[in-house]
C-alpha cells in the first residue's frame, strides 16, 4: 500500500494537479468511475463544435433579383462591391454628420462586435442556457463602458460637470463607483455558480472578460483619439481599409506566392504592393484632410452652446513646411525641396503599421475563426459576414494610434493637469509652485524680474 | 481499496477548507503528495492523522507569518522582491494548471510565449512605477530618461512582438488549444499581474496601507475557521460546504477588532505611515516624514448608545482607525468571494489544490486567493478618500507642456494660491 503511495507521489512529482490524470497514466490500479471521469475531463475535446449551419443568405431581396442574371461568381463580386460601397458611404455621412455621431457610431459597433464574439461563444460551448449568464454578460459591458466613459467624459466636459451637484459627486468617487459595480458583478456570478456547470460558468467569465479587453478598450482609444481630432481618426481607419482592399486587388491581378498558412488566399504580392498603395494613399489623403480645420483640430465641447466644436489655430502639425528632398529622390522627382504637412511623415508611420501589423489582426481573427470552425462572425452585412470581420484587421490600429500620439505627439491635456493641480492639499500646492517657477526661471520662460 | 478510501478522505483535510467529500462522492482524488519536512513528520509520528494534519497547518501558519515579519522588517526593497516572486509563482502556478487541463505542455513555443507576456506587462508596470516614484532618478541617467519618455510605445512594441510571434505559431490541428492557452494566459495576468502591481502602489503609500488589508484577510480567514470550528452549524454557502454563518459572522466582528488593534498600535511609528521615498542622496529607500493628519490622535465623541455600554464620552483614536474599519470590512465580507471564486475554479477543474508548494496549505495561490479583491480595493480607496494625485508626477507631466501651456497653467496655479491667501501676492515666493 505504501509502494502505491509512493508510486503515486513519485507520478505527482511531475504533473501536481491533475492526481487523476497520473493515476491512469501510471496505469496502475484505478476505479472504472475514476477512468470514466478522465474521459470527462479530457477537455480537448471539451468543446465539441457543432456542425455550423450553412450561412443563412441575408442579401437583400432587391439585390438578388438585380443580380438573377449573372453568374454565381460574378455576383458574389457584385454584392461585396455593392455592400462596400454602401458601407464607406455611411462613413463619410456619418463623418459629415460630426463627432457625437461618430462616437454614438463608435459605441454601436463595439456593442455589436461584443455581441458577435459572445454569441460565438454561447454556440461553442451549448451555453445558452446557463443561469444568469445572458444578463452578467451584459452588465459587464455596461459596468467596462461606464467605467471608460466616466474618465474621459470627465475630462473632456470639464466645465459642463462644473455646472452640475451630482455629475461632481459622480465624477470624484468614479474609480470606486465603477469598482463598486464590478464587485456586485463579481459576487453575482460567484452566486450563481450551480453545481454541474462550474466549468462552463468559468469558461463564459473568461470569454467575457478576453471580449471586454479586446472590443471595448480598442473602441474607447478609438473615441480618444478621435477627440485629439477627427484627423487621427480618419486616416488610420481608411489606411487599413485601403490596405484591405489594395492587398485583395494586387493579390487578385499578380497573386502567386503564399503568405501564410493560416490565410490561403493572401499573398505575398498582394501584401507588398497593399503597402506601397496604402503608403501612397495615407500621404495624400492626410494632406487633403490637413488643410480644414474640421478636421484637425481637437474635438471641444462648447458649454455655451451645448455642442462639439473644432475651431483653433492649427498647430504646427499642419502648417505646410519646406522639406529638403534627400539627393537619391531629387534624380527621381526633379523637386529641390517639397511643400508638406509634417503630420504627412506621422501618415508614413501609421500607414506602415496598418500594411505591416495590421494583417496580424486579421490573422488571429482568421486562426480564431478556424479554430473554432467558423466561417463568418455573423451574418450581419451581406457578402461580406459580421462586424467583426470589418474590424479585425483595426483592432492593433487604435492601441498604435493612441500609443503614437501620447509618445510622440501631444504632452499630457494641459485642464486635466491644471484640474489636478487644484486638488492637492495647499503645502503640496506650494511647493509645486516653488518647483515650477524655478524651472521656468531657469528656461528663460519666466523673468525672474517680473512676478509672472 | 477501503484503505485507500480512508487515507484519500483523511487526506483531504490537509487540503484547503474548502473540500467537500460529498461532491466527490465514492472515489476521492488521489492524495497530495505528502512533503512535509521529515522533521516534523517524526516528530508528530505519535499523533492520530486528525491532529497531525492540525499541527502541520499550524507549524507552517506561524512560519508563514513570523516570515512575514521579518521581510517586514527587512525594509520595501525586499517587500517589493518578495511580491514579486509570489506573483510570479501564482502565474506559474495557475499557468501550470492550463497546461495540464489542456493537455497542451507541447503546444509550440507556448511555454515561451507565456513568460514572454509575463515580462512585456511587468515591464509596463514596473516602468510606470519607476516612472512616478522615482522621477529624479530617472530624470539624472539619460538611458533611463529615454526609455522613460517612450515607455508605452516601447511596451506596445514588446507586446506586438508577442503577439505577432503567437499568430505565426499556430499550428494547424492546434488552433483551438492555442487559442485558448492565450486566453488562458491573458486573464491569469489581469488577475495576477495587475493585482501586485497594486499592492506595491499601496505598499508606496505606506507599509500601513500594505499591512493592514494584508493582515485583515489572514485574520478573517483563520477567525472564521475558529469560530466555524467551534460554533459552525448554519451553511453559508454550497460552494464551500465548510463555510458557516457562525464562522461568517464571528470572524467579521474579530476582524474589524483586530483591524483597530492592529492600526492603533501601528499608527504611531513613522516607518509605518509615512509614504516610501527614494532619496537621492543615499540612493535607498527613506520612510521619514511628518504624519498626516490620518496618523494623529483626535478626540471623538461616542455615540450616545455606546456611551452607557463603554463608560466614555469621548474617545482618542487615530482617524486611520476609521479607515480600517471600512477596510477590515471588506475584507471579512467581500474578500471571501475571491476565496469561493478560488474554490469554484478549483472544483470546475476538479483539483484539489492549485499546487503543492506549503505543505497543508497548497500552492501560493491557495493562501493568497482572498487577497486578490483586496489590493484592487484598497488602492480604489485610497485613490478616492484618501490621496490626491502624485505631486511629483504632475510636475512631470508639467514638464513635457509647451512653453505657452506651461505659462497659462502656472499663472493659474498661482492666482489660485493668492486667493487661497496661501501665497502673498506682495510675497516673492
Amino acid at each position: 500500500m505504501s509502494a502505491r503511495r509512493r508510486r503515486r507521489a513519485a507520478a505527482e512529482e511531475e504533473e501536481e494537479e491533475e492526481e487523476e490524470e497520473e493515476a491512469a497514466e501510471a496505469g496502475s490500479d484505478k476505479e472504472v468511475d475514476l477512468e470514466e471521469r478522465l474521459r470527462e475531463l479530457d477537455l480537448r475535446s471539451d468543446s465539441d463544435i457543432p456542425d455550423v449551419p450553412p450561412p443563412t443568405d441575408s442579401t437583400p431581396e432587391i439585390l438578388k433579383r438585380a443580380l438573377s442574371g449573372l453568374s454565381a461568381r460574378w455576383k458574389n463580386w457584385w454584392i461585396r462591391g455593392i455592400l462596400s460601397l454602401a458601407m464607406i458611404s455611411g462613413f463619410f455621412l456619418v463623418i459629415y454628420l460630426g463627432s457625437f455621431m461618430l462616437m454614438l457610431l463608435v459605441l454601436s459597433i463595439q456593442v455589436k462586435c461584443y455581441h458577435e464574439i459572445i454569441t460565438i461563444g454561447y454556440r461553442v460551448y451549448h451555453s445558452y442556457d446557463l443561469p444568469w449568464f445572458r444578463s452578467l454578460s451584459w452588465y459587464f459591458l455596461l459596468c467596462v463602458n461606464y467605467f471608460f466613459y466616466g474618465e474621459t467624459v470627465a475630462d473632456y466636459f470639464a466645465t459642463f460637470v462644473q455646472r452640475r451637484e451630482q455629475l461632481q459627486f459622480l465624477i470624484r468617487y468614479h474609480r470606486f463607483i465603477s469598482f463598486a459595480l464590478y464587485l456586485t458583478g463579481f459576487c453575482m456570478f460567484v452566486l450563481s455558480l450551480v453545481k454541474k456547470h462550474y466549468r462552463l460558468q468559468f469558461y463564459m467569465f473568461a470569454w467575457t472578460h478576453v471580449t471586454l479587453l479586446i472590443t471595448v478598450t480598442q473602441s474607447h482609444l478609438v473615441i480618444q483619439n478621435l477627440f485629439e481630432g477627427m484627423i487621427w481618426f480618419l486616416v488610420p481607419i481608411s489606411s487599413v481599409i485601403c490596405n484591405d482592399i489594395t492587398a485583395y486587388i494586387f493579390g487578385f491581378f499578380f497573386g502567386r506566392t503564399p503568405l501564410i498558412k493560416l490565410s490561403p488566399k493572401k499573398t505575398w504580392e498582394g501584401f507588398i504592393g497593399g503597402f506601397f498603395s496604402t503608403v501612397v494613399f495615407g500621404f495624400i489623403f492626410s494632406y487633403f484632410l490637413a488643410q480644414h480645420q474640421y478636421f484637425v483640430c481637437p474635438v471641444e465641447y462648447n458649454s455655451e452652446t451645448n455642442r462639439f466644436v473644432t475651431e483653433c489655430e492649427p498647430s504646427e502639425l499642419f502648417q505646410m513646411k519646406k522639406y529638403s528632398v534627400p539627393p537619391l529622390l531629387q534624380a527621381v522627382l526633379g523637386w529641390e525641396t517639397v511643400n508638406m504637412y509634417p503630420f504627412q511623415m506621422h501618415s508614413f508611420a501609421l500607414s506602415t503599421f496598418a500594411s505591416l501589423i495590421g494583417p496580424f489582426g486579421g490573422f488571429f481573427a482568421s486562426g480564431f475563426k478556424r479554430a473554432f470552425k467558423i466561417k463568418d462572425f455573423a451574418d450581419t452585412i451581406p457578402g461580406h459576414g459580421g462586424i467583426m470581420d470589418r474590424f479585425d484587421c483595426q483592432y492593433l490600429m487604435a492601441t498604435f494610434v493612441h500609443v503614437y500620439i501620447t509618445s510622440f505627439i501631444r504632452g499630457p491635456n494641459p485642464s486635466k493637469l491644471l484640474k489636478q493641480l487644484l486638488i492637492l492639499q495647499p503645502e503640496q500646492q506650494l511647493s509645486v509652485y516653488k518647483t515650477l517657477k524655478s524651472h521656468l526661471v531657469e528656461k528663460g520662460i519666466l523673468q525672474p524680474s517680473l512676478r509672472g | 481499496l477501503q484503505e485507500s478510501e480512508s487515507e484519500n478522505k483523511l487526506d483531504g483535510e490537509t487540503a484547503s477548507d474548502s473540500e467537500s467529500k460529498s461532491d466527490f462522492g465514492g472515489s476521492s482524488p488521489a492524495p497530495t503528495s505528502d512533503d512535509t519536512p521529515e522533521v516534523l513528520n517524526r516528530a508528530l509520528s505519535n499523533l492520530s492523522s486528525r491532529w497531525k494534519n492540525w499541527w502541520v497547518r499550524g507549524i507552517l501558519t506561524l512560519a508563514m507569518i513570523t516570515f512575514f515579519f521579518i521581510i517586514i522588517y527587512l525594509g520595501p526593497m525586499v517587500l517589493m522582491t518578495i511580491v514579486m516572486c509570489v506573483q510570479i509563482k501564482c502565474f506559474h502556478e495557475i499557468i501550470t494548471i492550463g497546461y495540464n487541463v489542456y493537455h497542451s505542455y507541447d503546444l509550440p513555443w507556448f511555454r515561451t510565449l507565456s513568460w514572454y507576456f509575463l515580462l512585456c506587462v511587468n515591464y509596463f508596470f514596473y516602468g510606470e512605477t519607476v516612472t512616478d516614484y522615482f522621477f529624479t532618478l530617472v530624470q539624472r541617467e539619460e538611458p533611463l530618461r529615454i526609455l522613460s519618455k517612450y515607455h508605452r510605445f516601447i511596451s506596445f512594441a514588446l507586446y506586438l512582438t508577442g503577439f505577432c510571434m503567437f499568430v505565426l505559431s499556430l499550428v494547424k490541428k492546434h488552433y483551438r488549444l492555442q487559442f485558448y492557452m492565450f486566453g488562458w494566459t491573458h486573464v491569469t495576468l489581469l488577475i495576477v499581474v495587475t493585482q501586485s502591481h497594486l499592492i506595491i502602489h499601496n505598499l508606496f503609500e505606506g507599509m500601513i496601507w500594505f499591512i493592514v488589508p494584508i493582515s485583515c484577510v489572514i485574520c478573517n480567514d483563520i477567525m472564521a475557521y475558529m469560530f466555524g470550528f467551534f460554533f459552525g452549524r448554519t451553511p453559508l454557502i454550497k460552494l464551500s460546504p465548510k463555510k458557516t454563518w457562525e464562522g461568517f459572522i464571528g470572524g467579521f466582528f474579530s476582524t474589524v477588532l483586530f483591524g483597530l488593534l492592529l492600526s492603533y498600535v501601528m499608527s504611531g511609528y513613522r516607518c509605518f505611515t509615512c509614504p516610501v521615498e527614494f532619496n537621492n542622496d543615499t540612493n535607498s529607500f527613506t520612510v521619514d516624514c511628518e504624519p498626516s493628519e490620518l496618523f494623529q490622535l483626535h478626540e471623538y465623541n461616542i455615540p450616545v448608545l455606546l456611551q452607557s455600554v463603554v463608560g466614555w464620552k469621548t474617545v482618542r483614536m487615530y482617524p486611520f482607525q476609521i479607515h480600517s474599519i471600512a477596510l477590515s470590512t471588506f475584507a471579512s465580507l467581500i474578500g471571501p468571494f475571491g476565496g469561493f471564486f478560488a474554490s469554484g475554479f478549483k472544483r470546475a477543474f476538479k483539483i484539489k489544490d492549485f499546487a503543492n508548494t506549503i505543505p497543508g496549505h497548497g500552492g501560493i495561490m491557495d493562501r493568497f486567493d482572498c487577497q486578490y479583491l483586496m489590493a484592487t480595493f484598497v488602492n480604489v480607496y485610497i485613490a478616492s478618500f484618501i490621496r490626491g494625485p502624485n505631486p511629483s508626477k504632475l510636475i512631470q507631466q508639467f514638464l513635457t507642456l509647451r512653453p505657452d501651456q506651461q505659462l497659462h497653467i502656472f499663472n493659474t496655479l498661482k492666482a489660485h494660491l493668492v486667493d487661497r491667501g496661501i501665497l502673498g501676492s506682495l510675497e516673492d515666493a
